[in-house]
């Protein structure tokens, strides 16, 4: 916590329950340990995704793991498997069911770019429909490239000007944050 | 009863329209008119103990004529025996009389035929798409389709999510088969340069912290 909240503690105060912070700072800071999952499980990366919700890799010891299978309770939609375009639509519905702010993982090759189906059926890459934040390679990827995907989605939602952003008709996560150096892949 | 012997009996039974039954390593195949595969079928089913259709399936002999046939799969539970059926059909008339009505699980084999290759089957209950959605303009399965696909429109719940597109092949499709490369020197990476191949050894593509 102490690393992630800029902290400013007023020594002279008598009483040290009072902490200043930017707002920014405060929400970022719960807003990535409270991340609710849309579990859109599609193909075999849903197995993955239950194991890493399941008490062996314990997706909640980073916040994760209210899975909401509404999607007006959830703003982190984890893409696991393949879509094809009969699905598309669905996907894309339940996205703009969900509240802002939220965000979007692409789990293993077919989420993220259609994998090994280049086919007449497939979308090629969930990115084609929805915007993706983070991207796991892996076929299906370890639990723990979830996890990995995960932290590195947090690091993004810490530097999110979250304050600024309430003022934007859509939620931009990457607006006035740090420069994000192209997407964020994560070796599954 | 033996599938020879069945096959015999449906050729007294039904006379003209069915082919003399064709014999390849103890398979027996009938082909029959499209017009009395219904009663054929029902006749196996009834009076020859052929009481499961384990399979039916279009099938495309693009370049041959007739060009589409469909392919049923018959198993007797009772004599343990299997007898395939087969009728041929033209592409400008691909109709064939339904066999849901003696089979149950045709119903959703005919949709797949239907789907796949535009074989329509005449009495059929419920003839519409089974895995691609209704408006659908293409028949993924005929030969001359394209595996990476053609352009089409998503169904009209989907609208927003855009269109079809063409598959990127990447140079695919990678197959494997006896004499053919190996499963390794098929990837696309083996017609990387050594430098490229270097680099991506040397920085995997690990997240950083933005």
């Amino acid at each position: 916590m102490s690393s992630v909240v800029n902290t400013a503690v007023d020594l002279r105060a008598e009483s040290r329950d009072v902490v200043v912070t930017r707002l920014d700072s405060a929400v970022d800071w719960a807003r990535k340990n409270s991340c609710w999952p849309m579990p859109m499980g599609l193909a075999c990366c849903a197995i993955e995704l239950m194991a890493t919700g399941a008490s062996r890799f314990d997706i909640s010891r980073f916040g994760a793991e209210v899975m909401r299978f509404s999607p007006r309770q959830s703003d982190l939609m984890v893409v696991a498997g393949t879509c094809v375009y009969k699905m598309a639509g669905v996907v894309k519905r339940l996205w703009e069911q969900m509240p802002n702010p939220k965000w979007c993982i692409a789990m293993g090759a077919c989420a993220s770019t259609g994998g090994m189906f280049r086919s007449y059926a497939v979308v090629q890459g969930i990115d084609r429909i929805l915007p993706v934040d983070v991207y796991i390679s892996g076929c299906p990827p370890r639990p723990e490239a979830l996890l990995e995907a995960l932290m590195a989605l947090q690091r993004q939602i810490e530097h999110e000007k979250s304050i600024e952003n309430l003022r934007q008709d859509q939620h931009q996560p990457r607006l006035g944050g740090a420069p994000v150096r192209g997407p964020i892949v994560v070796q599954g | 009863m033996t599938p020879q012997a069945a096959a015999q009996q449906l050729v007294e039974h039904l006379g003209e329209g069915v082919g003399e039954p064709a014999e390849f390593r103890g398979e027996v195949t009938m082909v029959v008119g499209r017009d009395k595969i219904a009663a054929a079928c029902r006749f196996l089913k009834e009076h020859c103990g052929f009481d499961m259709l384990t399979d039916l399936s279009g099938i495309d002999n693009y370049g041959e004529e007739p060009r589409f046939a469909v392919a049923y799969h018959l198993y007797s539970l009772t004599h343990r025996c299997s007898l395939r059926l087969k009728v041929l059909l033209d592409e400008d008339d691909a109709l064939v009389d339904s066999v849901a009505g003696v089979w149950s699980t045709a119903d959703w084999h005919e949709r797949e035929a239907y789907d796949m290759f535009g074989i329509r089957f005449a009495g059929h209950p419920n003839l519409k798409r089974i895995l691609m959605w209704e408006g659908y303009p293409h028949h993924p399965l005929r030969k001359d389709f394209p595996l990476a696909g053609l352009p089409a429109d998503l169904p009209a719940t989907a609208e927003e999510a855009g269109r079809v597109e063409t598959a990127n092949m990447l140079g695919g499709p990678y197959f494997s088969g006896p004499g053919q490369r190996g499963t390794v020197s098929r990837e696309p990476r083996q017609y990387d340069t050594a430098a490229e191949q270097a680099d991506k050894l040397s920085s995997p593509n690990k997240a950083e912290p933005v």
